[in-house]
Formats: C-alpha cells, sequence, structure tokens
C-alpha cells in the first residue's frame, strides 16, 4: 500500500479506537446512571434514595395484586426473585399489566419502603407465542424448549 | 480485484451500473415489501400476550436493523474516501446518510406507536430509546455538516470523521438492552442462542428485514445516481445523457 494511504488507514483506525475508548470511558463511568429503573434486591439492600423520584421494576408477584373495591387504587410487589418491594397506585394499568409479567413503577419510596407510584409502564419480553401455542404448552408436559416441566 | 475498484472511481460506470442493479432490484424490493407486509398483517397468528398490536414488528424491526447497518455502509463508505480520496464513496456516504436517518426515524416512530398500548407511554428514556435517537441526530450531523461546507472536500473529510466517530453508537444500541436495565425488552432474534419467536411470525419478519436491505440499497443507489448528476452536470456523459433523453 502507498505509505501515504497507509498513513490514513492508521488514521482511520485511530479515529474508530480511540473515540471508542472514550465513550466506554463516559459509559463506564455512568453505567448506574444509564440504568431505567432499580432492581427489587438494591432497593431492599438501601441502595435507592427515599423522598425523591425513582423507577423500580421487576415481576409482578404472583397473588400479590390487591385491588381496592371502590376505587382505583391498587397495591402489589415487585420483585426479582432476590427480594420483593411494595407498590402502590391510584389509576388506570396498561393492558399488559398482570400478575406474573414485568412491570416498571415510577414514584417515590416512602420511610417504610413502600413505592407510592404515580406511574406503571408494563415491561413484555422477548418471546413471542400464539395463544394456541402458549395454551398447548400450558396443558403440555414440556416447556417451549422442550424440558420436562 | 484492483481493476474493478478503479471502475468503481468513474462516474458514467458507476452511473450506468447503479442503473442495471436497480432495474431488477426495484421490482424484487416491492415484491418482497408487499408479499411480507401481506403475510406479517394477514396471515400470521396474533400473539398471546400482546394480541394484534405486534402486528407492528414487521415494520419497526426491519427499519431498525437496516438503520445499524447501514451506519456501518456509510462509516465504511467515509473511511474508503478517507484512505484513498475516492470520490465515488465519498457520493455513497453522502447518499446513505439521509436514508438512514429516513429509517431511524420510522423505527422510533413506530416504537412510539407500538410503546403507547404496550408499555403504556409513547416515549421512555432509556438506554435503548435514546441510543437510537442519538442514531439519528449523527444520521442528520452527517446531512447538516455536508451542507455546512462550501468546499465539497473539506465536507467529505469532515462528515468521513463524524461517521467514524459515531460508528461507536452501534454496538451500544445493540447491546444496551443487555448492559442496562432498560424498558425495551431483549433481543428476539439471536447470532448465538435460540430464537424466542415463533416461527409463524418469525418468517414474514425475516423477509421484511431483507425487504428493508433491498429498500435501502435501492435508495442509496437512486441517491447516488442523483448525486453523481448533480456533481458531473458539466462533464460530457451527462450532457450525453440529457440530451439523448430531451430527443426520446
Amino acid at each position: 500500500m502507498h505509505p501515504v494511504r497507509k498513513q490514513r488507514l492508521y488514521l482511520v483506525l485511530f479515529i474508530a479506537l480511540f473515540s471508542s475508548i472514550a465513550v466506554g470511558l463516559v459509559v463506564y463511568a455512568l453505567r448506574g446512571n444509564i440504568n431505567l429503573f432499580y432492581p427489587p434486591a438494591e432497593v431492599a439492600a438501601g441502595k435507592a434514595p427515599t423522598g425523591q423520584p425513582i423507577r423500580v421494576g421487576g415481576m409482578v408477584l404472583e397473588d400479590s395484586l390487591q385491588r381496592a373495591p371502590d376505587s382505583l387504587a391498587i397495591r402489589f410487589k415487585l420483585t426479582d426473585y432476590e427480594a420483593a418491594v411494595d407498590v402502590v397506585y391510584v389509576g388506570i394499568l396498561p393492558d399488559l399489566f398482570a400478575e406474573g409479567q414485568g412491570a416498571v413503577a415510577s414514584g417515590v419510596l416512602n420511610e417504610e419502603g413502600v413505592l407510592e407510584a404515580t406511574e406503571i409502564l408494563a415491561k413484555h419480553d422477548e418471546n413471542y407465542m400464539p395463544p394456541e401455542v402458549t395454551h398447548a404448552l400450558e396443558n403440555s408436559a414440556y416447556d417451549e424448549k422442550g424440558n420436562a416441566k | 480485484m484492483w481493476p474493478i475498484f478503479h471502475k468503481f472511481g468513474s462516474p458514467p460506470w458507476l452511473y450506468a451500473i447503479a442503473g442495471a442493479i436497480l432495474r431488477w432490484l426495484l421490482p424484487i424490493t416491492l415484491l418482497a415489501l408487499v408479499t411480507g407486509m401481506v403475510w406479517g398483517l394477514l396471515f400470521t397468528p396474533s400473539e398471546n400476550v400482546q394480541g394484534n398490536s405486534y402486528r407492528i414488528i414487521y415494520i419497526h424491526v426491519p427499519a431498525a436493523v437496516v438503520a445499524l447497518a447501514g451506519y456501518y455502509v456509510m462509516a465504511l463508505a467515509g473511511a474508503v474516501s478517507l484512505i484513498w480520496r475516492m470520490k465515488m464513496a465519498d457520493v455513497a456516504m453522502k447518499a446513505a446518510a439521509p436514508v438512514g436517518a429516513a429509517l431511524t426515524f420510522v423505527a422510533l416512530f413506530t416504537g412510539a406507536i407500538w410503546g403507547k398500548p404496550t408499555w403504556g407511554t409513547w416515549w421512555v428514556w432509556d438506554a435503548r430509546i435514546t441510543s437510537m435517537l442519538i442514531l439519528l441526530f449523527l444520521y442528520l450531523g452527517v446531512v447538516a455538516l455536508y451542507e455546512a461546507f462550501d468546499n465539497k472536500e473539506a465536507a467529505g473529510k469532515a462528515c468521513a470523521v463524524l461517521s467514524l466517530v459515531g460508528m461507536v453508537n452501534i454496538p451500544i444500541i445493540y447491546k444496551s438492552v443487555d448492559w442496562w436495565y432498560s424498558l425495551h425488552q431483549g433481543a428476539s432474534i439471536k447470532f448465538t442462542g435460540e430464537t424466542s419467536i415463533h416461527p409463524s411470525m418469525l418468517y414474514p419478519l425475516l423477509l421484511m428485514i431483507a425487504a428493508f436491505y433491498a429498500l435501502f440499497t435501492c435508495a442509496l443507489l437512486l441517491n447516488m445516481r442523483a448525486e453523481l448528476l448533480q456533481r458531473e452536470q458539466r462533464t460530457q456523459w451527462v450532457q450525453k445523457l440529457l440530451s439523448k433523453d430531451v430527443v426520446n
């Protein structure tokens, strides 16, 4: 290769490499801040601040959902299967919100460690299945990976 | 290899070959898009959790995938034009930017439409969505930076450097859902490991991804041809082409 072009090739590699390192360091320094939410285990460990707006994300614990009979108030637990956080919320829930499904609640953690949520977002997973297949799998002795339940 | 490489440096040859490719690629693209769309929207089952709203995946995912791949095309063309001072690579880089910006916008827009019924919000500042917005600004930045210079050569150099620096964003977008807690779910189609979309939904999606790659190629070639004519408007081959068109 012509020496001038070789020099330009090194320049291009230099730009690509050093911009990657620079951005990599920025991202590494901000790694905690880029997370959209705290997992319940970190909230239980006291890493989440109280009295200021935060988000907590996890699975809605099965059989934890309680609805008030006369209002839109609800109470449920968010879990990452290590710890669980109580969430109270008044308002309309997204359609996909259900027990056993992912959700992200934003609100303020009070003194008792209960999240007083002002917004609930449903999180869905990367699995896409037709309803018939899901029902068939529920009745089958095997899961979708072919492993015995 | 080198003679072919040198041919790519010839505007009339590139103009002609792009035209020849477009003649058969455009109908194929159209056919693939229509087939994939009809298949995805009408002949796939509804989804267990999301019902019918998941069908926007057939536009959202292909647009996002090709927006990311298109950035590598633009950055690679930029690198070639920096190293070999190849004018045609500069044309390709300039032509790729608006196409990539449009695809990124489509991905963000359909994502917002999809987010409202599923997540319960149009927009959330999570890592995936924010890094995708940065990609849109990078594409638009290249378009704007090119126009900001009077000197084409200086414009090409500046844009090539911007494209190369922005390249670091692509793996960040791709891995953002694994590296950080985000609202956006993880990848369903994986390079390694099992795909978590049922085959009846996956095949039309793969067809749509292929169709969007073809669409990107068509748009890139059309853009390059227009740019070539504009740059070379005073040369003999363009004059000859124009006079031939007038006669016909």
